[in-house]
């Protein structure tokens, strides 16, 4: 896998470091009881297909990368800046 | 029919033209009692407990593909009973004990070999975790013996000791643990069940699970709807799909974990051999192959097949560990699909869904798991109570905290496994 960041360009897989699911976005607040958090912490849509996670370019500009990429077919459709929401295609 | 050395011989003198397919193939009927989905070992194990301990054979085994298809197909064979904590040791204690008086129950030749496991250690640290892990298997009534470094050197006196990132100290010994021939655990646990009456539907995807007023009725599949007071869902790596069919939302990510195997080669490894610190573990198929494997890739996956970064890695880690392995040649890779769980242990419960029973979580650890899970499982389903060795397997304790067992110590979340 390569993702293409959108400040260094298209890196090798191993230049990242992935968190999981996009859900860490996602921070119940510190009083929304057990089923929210249970939910965020545990609980995953897990899909078979188009999913959204983060990938810290750890090796590369240190940016977290909201990517959204295909689990049947390892396919990266989009890859955003996590900062700002800038989004980059693979066709830019 | 029955497997003997006599019938070999028998059969042999004949033109083996008398032996007979080891499962029926039959269609699906309306209706049945309880429904398995899930043709793999743990569904296929979990059927044969239902009718051997249960005397319940009014049950069906649905499997979308082929009878072992899946991760039972597709794993690196091996099977211990080394964990630390309460609840996993005294299920994968029991687990061991079944695969022990597995081929004779089975009447089938699973190629079960105790050739003993040895967990390396590099340091200090690492020998006083191994000591007491030594210890809690030694409590649980399992066998455990701390290896020193002349002790490692006379059972693995291939290893490179004084490499200068990881020497290694010493090892802890699992004399009972060892390896099995994986499809024949399936197809074992598949004809043991179909003598008993139960029917193995393949290709047969479940496409619906049927609720009226909170209790299970049946489900939809490819091959039309089938009736049953209780339905199993046994499908590691598609859990999350078969329970979003019944409205639920599991603590799983599938991942996915690769292996290897290389050309045939000369005996030359006589055990397994675990080197956690380089993530790479190591034994020799009877056909001669070196089967080795190391660590997820970490990111969700479906596909079945992982990346290179990952079998670098592990490649890497195998010849700064046994160099002597450089230069045989890799034959195959895979990857299986990992239900994984946030604390690394699994789940045999029953569900909010009357009738309706969920066996998932299997992380990388399912295989040495398939007849513990099948024998719990089945017992649960046909007694509405756990089974004492599964008993701390509970769906609700990512909600209430209440007895995570994370072996690892790294915390209950997801992609720390």
């Amino acid at each position: 896998m390569q993702i293409r960041c959108p400040l260094c360009g298209l890196r090798d897989v191993r230049e990242f470091t992935i968190k999981g699911h996009a859900i860490a976005l996602s921070r119940p607040a510190p009083d929304a009881g057990d089923e929210a958090w249970n939910a965020y912490l545990h609980l995953r849509e897990n899909p078979a297909g188009v999913t959204t996670e983060l990938w810290h370019h750890t090796a590369g500009c240190g940016a977290w990368l909201k990517v959204t990429r295909n689990t049947i077919t390892h396919e990266i459709l989009k890859v955003a800046l996590v900062r700002d929401g800038v989004e980059r295609t693979d066709a830019d | 029919m029955r497997y003997s050395g006599l019938q070999v011989l028998a059969q042999g003198l004949l033109g083996n033209r008398g032996w007979t397919p080891a499962w029926r193939d039959p269609d699906p009927k309306p209706a049945y009692d309880i429904l398995i989905i899930g043709g793999g070992g743990h569904g296929l194990a979990t059927a044969f407990y239902l009718a051997k301990e249960h005397g319940l054979t009014n049950i069906a085994v649905l499997e979308k593909g082929y009878l072992g298809g899946g991760n039972v197909g597709r794993n690196t064979t091996i099977v211990r009973a080394n964990y630390g904590l309460p609840g996993n040791s005294e299920f994968y204690s029991h687990s061991l004990k079944l695969w022990e008086q597995l081929e004779s129950e089975l009447n089938y030749n699973v190629m079960h070999s105790q050739r003993g496991i040895i967990n390396l250690f590099h340091s200090d640290g690492q020998r006083d975790a191994y000591a007491r892990r030594g210890n809690a298997m030694i409590n649980q009534g399992d066998d455990a013996i701390l290896l020193d470094n002349a002790g490692c050197r006379k059972l693995l006196p291939y290893l490179d000791y004084d490499q200068t990132r990881f020497p290694i100290y010493g090892g802890l010994y699992h004399p009972r643990g060892g390896t099995a021939r994986h499809d024949a655990v399936a197809w074992g646990f598949a004809r043991g069940a179909d003598t008993r009456g139960v029917d193995l539907i393949q290709n047969c995807e479940v496409t619906g699970i049927d609720i009226e007023n909170g209790a299970v009725t049946g489900v939809q599949t490819t091959r039309g709807a089938i009736k049953a007071k209780k339905v199993g869902i046994v499908v590691a790596g598609r859990s999350s799909q078969v329970a979003a069919m019944a409205g639920m939302r599991l603590p799983i990510e599938s991942h996915v974990l690769q292996a290897f195997v290389t050309e045939g080669l000369k005996p030359c490894l006589d055990h397994v051999v675990t080197y956690g610190m380089g993530h790479f573990y190591v034994s020799q198929s009877d056909k001669g192959g070196l089967v080795f494997g190391g660590d997820l890739d970490f990111y969700a996956s479906y596909a079945a097949r992982g990346n290179l970064p990952m079998a670098e890695h592990v490649m890497e880690a195998g010849l700064t560990l046994m160099p002597m392995i450089g230069k045989a040649k890799v034959l195959r890779s895979w990857g299986g699909i990992m239900d994984m769980s946030p604390d690394g242990s699994p789940v045999i419960d029953k569900t909010h869904i009357d009738g309706l029973y969920l066996n998932c979580g299997w992380c990388y650890g399912g295989f040495k798991a398939v007849p513990g899970s099948g024998f719990s499982f089945a017992h649960l389903i046909a007694t509405d109570r756990p089974h004492a060795p599964a008993a701390r397997y509970r769906l609700d304790r990512f909600l209430t905290g209440r007895g995570l067992m994370d072996e690892e110590a790294t915390g209950s979340q997801h992609n720390l496994h």
